[in-house]
């Protein structure tokens, strides 16, 4: 079997082609595992890990440990709300007194772009980056994509949008990287104020007006307003953007095609998305959160594999 | 060194059909028995053995299996590059049923640990045996035996032992590959 061309899972910006089939090879194998009966495994018993949440999650922490457990991982879970982070310990001081506890990876979420990356250059650890900033959720991307191919069959030559706040959104990159990685073709929709200039360099397309965009694609990801990034005002209202860009059910009803509906999460139902799409037989929500566990499962065993054991 | 063939297509037709009468003479009808081949390899003992059986000897409807181990080996970060899973094949109920475990080759035995921790994850057989076309003797790591072997070989720890199928390869072939001094 090959192997992945990386130590660590800093971003999709950082693996090749032959890593993305890798992973994807993988998880189809775990998502059998995690529909038996007994969905636990015994492979990583002798592995300990680490999740290092500096910042709130509910999806992607949930499925992280879930994962590490069906791998039969020691697990331990850090909140930096209520660590000594809040009494003005460094990063590094935090992470290195986590490892001096013979921890051998580390899953970390972190509101500064690039701290996955800075970590993994100072502390001998095994990074799986689960969200820096605004910069890259690569765990996301690679399961919205496993969710894609799952759907069609492969993802190359495949037409998908992404559809909403790219400028603060992390997954929007790590999408764009992995679709483009694969073969997609990808479109970017949303207002122009949360569009980021020259993203067209990283070789997509941007269209303003949500129906051409829906009616050109195979998949759209719908995703949401990160108010909480927003440090001023990118459009004039809620409404506005729900108007302008949000997906209610008339407007998928008037394509003359059936396309297939993403979301990472959190949904903002009635604003970039409404119930009846978000809970519609086209959306494939549900399937994503649940391929986001032997995502995960594909992206430890793999990245495990390459932590040898002491004595060998 | 030039392979030694230990096993020609005919050779291991004769193995076959005699462990497919041996595995009637124990289960009979096959009621309450499921066949269970280990991937990748012992897949294709599993199919010959199950065709043998329906059309040879008019044993119809065989539960069977294929089981892959890949996750249960004890050798993981212990090689080079992570072990590549196969596809599992396990639409069939094990709880208080006969199971057979089929493999092409018996060597270390560790496969076979790891099957048993594996089939736990289906429910709790009544009984297991082993069923083995070639069992290398004295290389055993762990206490465990074949219940049918095709051929039992004498063979050194570094050597090779290879079973081509015709599936896979020109041939239905049993090598042994010694180590190069």
């Amino acid at each position: 079997m090959s192997q992945l061309s990386v130590k660590h899972l800093l971003g999709i910006k950082y693996l090749n082609e032959n890593d993305l089939h890798l992973i994807f090879e993988t998880a189809d194998h775990f998502k059998e595992v995690i529909n038996r009966k007994i969905k636990k495994v015994p492979t990583l018993r002798d592995v300990t890990i680490a999740n290092l949440f500096f910042e709130n999650s509910t999806r992607t922490k949930l499925s992280f440990e879930l994962a590490e457990k069906r791998l039969s991982a020691d697990v331990i879970n850090f909140s930096a709300a209520q660590s000594s982070v809040k009494k003005g310990e460094t990063l590094i001081d935090t992470v290195n007194n986590i490892l001096a506890m013979k921890v051998d990876m580390i899953v970390m979420r972190h509101p500064n772009p690039g701290a996955a990356s800075f970590l993994s250059k100072n502390v001998d650890a095994c990074i799986i980056n689960a969200g820096d900033g605004t910069h890259e959720h690569p765990s996301q991307a690679l399961l919205d994509a496993f969710s894609i191919r799952e759907k069609f069959g492969e993802i190359a030559g495949k037409k998908i949008a992404i559809i909403g706040d790219i400028l603060h959104s992390r997954v929007a990159l790590s999408n764009i990287f992995a679709l483009k990685k694969l073969g997609a073709e990808v479109k970017l929709c949303g207002p122009k104020s949360l569009l980021p200039k020259h993203i067209e360099s990283l070789g997509v397309t941007v269209e303003l007006d949500i129906k051409k965009t829906l009616q050109w694609c195979d998949a759209a990801n719908i995703l949401r307003v990160q108010n909480e990034r927003m440090d001023k005002s990118y459009f004039p209202s809620i409404r506005e953007y729900t108007q302008l860009y949000g997906l209610g059910l008339p407007l998928l009803k008037s394509l003359n095609k059936e396309i297939v509906i993403l979301h990472p999460g959190p949904i903002n139902r009635g604003v970039e998305i409404s119930s009846e799409v978000a809970d519609s037989d086209q959306a494939i929500i549900l399937d994503q959160v649940e391929n986001g566990v032997a995502i995960r499962m594909a992206i430890i065993y793999l990245l495990a594999s390459k932590i040898m054991t002491p004595s060998v | 060194m030039q392979p030694k063939l230990l096993l020609n297509e005919h050779q291991i037709d004769i193995l076959l059909h005699r462990l497919a009468c041996q595995l009637i003479e124990k289960h009979l009808d096959f009621s309450n028995t499921v066949l269970i081949g280990l991937q990748p390899r012992g897949a294709f003992v599993l199919d010959r053995l199950i065709t043998l059986l329906k059309t040879n000897y008019g044993v119809e409807d065989v539960a069977f299996g294929k089981l892959d181990t890949t996750f249960f080996r004890d050798d993981f970060r212990r090689s080079d590059k992570p072990h590549a899973a196969n596809t599992m094949q396990m639409n069939v109920l094990v709880e208080d049923k006969y199971i057979v475990f089929i493999d092409d080759v018996l060597y270390t035995g560790r496969s076979i640990r790891a099957a048993l921790t594996a089939i736990e994850s289906f429910g709790r057989p009544k009984e297991i045996e082993l069923l083995t076309l070639i069992d290398r003797r004295f290389s055993r790591h762990l206490p465990i035996q074949p219940d049918y072997v095709g051929r039992q070989i004498d063979s050194l720890q570094n050597d090779k032992v290879e079973v081509k199928w015709k599936e896979l390869t020109d041939e239905d072939a049993v090598y042994l590959i010694k180590e190069t001094l």
